[in-house]
């Protein structure tokens, strides 16, 4: 364990906003009554992120609306180590997951960057009070190794170059794009799909039509197709993406001639239900967007042109 | 391999809708009330026949636990907590079922909570998890506004849900301690016994279990205790889900078949390990509590409970370290040792003080300024923590260090020569300069 201090400095006074007031009062409700106590962590959370770190004041706020002693409402600030004790940098507080699985792939050099940019030491703010950093215990992101959080958010498979540019955009006021920080979705392998490459159904319902159902295949208009709502810009008035859901009888089109396109891309395209280059000579702007959701390296398909090199092939030219 | 259509996280990379359209749409919440309509007593038979172990580490029959419930409701309502304080080093599965699958746990909540006669269920999530917790309350707020939980619900059975989480502390993980947490103390675990099924929270009968495990159960009542049970070996069955991070071309978290071949897991998943498997030097199977398994007991290892204990290891979270050659071990498991150093509750002695010496003794031996008889001393430091605390954090720091010595002590005394014929490089230079 590590002895935490309050700070040196404390202000005179703490005072929940009218919001949060009514906000905690709701919080204590999902209690049972007379457990008010358990309403402490979220309460102090909610303190910390209002004014930025936890003072002495703001302990004894929170011991009073608990009915608790003070005593035990400043154990949870020093026995929790989320809890701030001093100041933190206003604009970024970058936590580095420096534990073994992050160590592994290099998450020293994110602390170097942090020493060299931000502060010597943890817990120090930078001179211009706009950051600080600290060494923190996993944060269970281990397979998007190496890794910072800032504030609420994550920043994962990081290299030194890629986090002195996250860095940059919080110092320039802005909020960087989260999550991985190369060409990757979420914890899926970066070389592209494993598992889980078909559209999901209804586990217990029976699965794909035996017969090709080309006439049923507009993936937004089908009941069990979910996944337009998850992309960034869910777009109903999407053009018609035909898809198969078996291979189609006339035979399947050798997608590899799409230069771009590889056995491992041809399996995935093949198993969304692409198989033909009518398919994808006639992919609206929606669709590609549907489809590169689902590739690893995105902006593919129109960086190698898919739908002209598809177009030519349909027509019997030369890939 | 496990096909597509077994796997039961079939969101686990968000690339579909986590809300609750997209989760009925992939068949969460379906027939749900006609699960509950068998009963009591065979949704826990359900899950004792799955052979379902507690996917948060310890790997005790799901099933098992539930049956210790009062089977009578007396004065003191029963709870279920969901222990969502993922903190264990290479673990990060749960993460990926709260933010994409929020909607199945919560029907695991519901099941569970009917399966042991509760109304109440709290998920206790690791406070680091910001936008996880967000996206579960996004959930539970879905179903609530659908009756699919809370009073008078479509279930015909009274169950709320609530978030609650904690500020960064890994001990809050075990089970006792995550209920002192909750009730707003210090995270110290509890002497057992009495166990949380008897006096847990708020003194109530109470029953922890893992966020996987509970998100499970939904579908093991909906396609058969057998189904589920058709996965891996005797006594290790099921679906898991693996993390494999460390020095593998593709880290990634992916939902496999129990007793799955480490080589298949890696090759086919994860890309293979970083310079082929040749340059493989050792793994962590089971997240960082467990001792590591060098590379010559790789080649042909399954992955589940009892194939790990076999090789002095275990299975614990599945969560995979890939270690390769150019890793430096003592280091990494040094990096370890100051982990447990830092979330050592502190309550008692032998871990607060041992964790702290076997770390400040590890980090010397990085360097190999130690001597050698040190390193029995170590050994034996770790088994005066292990088995003397009222938790596991104890054993779980003691482990890896045991690992480390069986497997690696010749890297130990190779640094320790090393250090030794060339104690201070920086003086040498210093006096060569000199002349």
């Amino acid at each position: 364990m590590s002895p935490r201090r309050l700070a040196d400095n404390q202000p005179d006074r703490f005072a929940f906003t009218a919001d949060n007031v009514a906000w905690a009062k709701a919080q204590i409700k999902k209690y049972p009554k007379g457990r008010q106590a358990s309403a402490v962590i979220p309460l102090l959370w909610r303190a910390q992120e209002q004014d930025g770190w936890v003072t002495r004041p703001m302990i004894e706020k929170v011991a009073a609306m608990l009915d608790m002693p003070t005593i035990r409402v400043l154990e949870i600030a020093t026995f929790y180590t989320m809890f701030h004790l001093a100041p933190v940098g206003t604009k970024a507080h970058v936590q580095v997951c420096g534990t073994t699985p992050c160590m592994l792939r290099g998450s020293d050099d994110i602390i170097a960057v942090c020493k060299r940019r931000i502060a010597e030491h943890p817990h120090e703010v930078s001179a211009d009070g706009g950051f600080s950093w600290e060494d923190v215990e996993c944060l269970g992101a281990c397979v998007n190794a190496p890794m910072v959080q800032i504030f609420a958010d994550t920043f994962e498979d990081l290299t030194a170059e890629t986090f002195e540019k996250v860095l940059n955009a919080f110092e320039q006021g802005e909020t960087p794009t989260p999550g991985p920080q190369i060409k990757r979705t979420t914890a899926a392998p970066v070389t592209g799909l494993t598992s889980l490459t078909g559209k999901p159904n209804g586990a217990a319902r029976p699965k794909k039509a035996a017969t090709p159902t080309r006439e049923a295949a507009s993936v937004k208009a089908e009941p069990t197709e979910a996944p337009a709502a998850a992309l960034a810009e869910p777009s109903g008035a999407a053009g018609e993406l035909l898809l198969y859901s078996s291979p189609p009888p006339d035979g399947a089109d050798d997608l590899k001639k799409i230069s771009g396109v590889g056995p491992q891309l041809e399996k995935l395209l093949n198993s969304l239900g692409i198989y033909k280059y009518d398919q994808v000579a006639a992919w609206s702007a929606d669709d590609v967007a549907w489809v590169d959701a689902r590739l690893t390296f995105k902006g593919r398909i129109e960086r190698d042109d898919w739908m002209s090199q598809a177009k030519m092939l349909a027509a019997g030219g030369k890939g | 391999m496990l096909a597509d259509k077994d796997r039961i996280f079939t969101n686990l990379y968000g690339l579909h809708d986590p809300g609750l359209a997209g989760a009925m749409a992939r068949g969460q919440w379906d027939g749900t009330k006609a699960l509950l309509d068998n009963g009591r007593d065979w949704v826990v038979n359900e899950v004792k026949k799955s052979g379902l172990r507690g996917r948060g580490g310890a790997g005790f029959p799901t099933g098992l636990k539930w049956s210790f419930m009062p089977k009578e409701v007396g004065e003191r309502p029963h709870y279920l907590v969901v222990n969502a304080d993922e903190s264990e080093p290479g673990t990060c599965k749960d993460r990926e079922i709260m933010r994409h699958d929020p909607h199945i746990l919560l029907e695991g909540c519901l099941v569970a909570c009917f399966g042991m006669a509760a109304h109440v269920a709290y998920i206790y999530i690791r406070g680091e998890f910001i936008r996880e917790r967000e996206a579960l309350q996004r959930a539970i707020d879905e179903a609530y506004e659908a009756r699919l939980i809370g009073k008078d619900n479509i279930h015909g059975w009274d169950c709320d849900i609530y978030v609650h989480h904690g500020a960064g502390a890994y001990i809050c993980g075990e089970e006792t301690a995550l209920l002192e947490s909750m009730e707003g103390k210090k995270g110290q675990p509890r002497l057992k016994p009495p166990f949380p099924a008897n006096v847990g929270l708020y003194g109530c009968p109470t029953t922890v279990n893992n966020v996987e495990s509970i998100a499970v159960t939904p579908e093991i009542l909906r396609r058969g205790a057998g189904w589920f049970a058709s996965f891996g070996r005797e006594n290790n069955t099921g679906t898991k889900l693996f993390c494999i991070s460390g020095h593998v071309n593709a880290p990634c978290t992916v939902e496999e078949e129990m007793s799955i071949p480490f080589r298949d897991l890696i090759d086919k998943h994860a890309g293979g390990v970083r310079g082929g498997w040749k340059n493989l030097l050792a793994v962590i199977p089971g997240g960082s509590s467990v001792p590591c398994v060098p590379a010559d007991a790789c080649e042909n290892l399954l992955m589940d409970f009892d194939a790990l204990m076999e090789v002095k290891s275990g299975l614990g979270t599945a969560a995979v370290i890939v270690m390769d050659k150019s890793t430096d071990i003592i280091r990494a498991v040094a990096r370890l040792a100051y982990f447990y150093k830092h979330e050592s509750c502190g309550q008692c002695t032998p871990c607060r003080e041992g964790t702290g010496w076997m770390w400040r003794v590890l980090e010397r031996m990085a360097r190999g300024e130690a001597e050698k008889r040190e390193i029995d001393m170590l050994l034996d430091v770790t088994y005066q923590v292990e088995g003397h605390t009222i938790c596991a954090l104890g054993d779980a720091a003691a482990w890896p260090v045991q690992g480390l010595i069986r497997h690696f002590r010749h890297v130990i005394e190779e640094r320790i020569d090393a250090y030794s014929a060339n104690p201070k490089p920086m003086d040498i230079t210093a006096l060569e300069a000199a002349e």
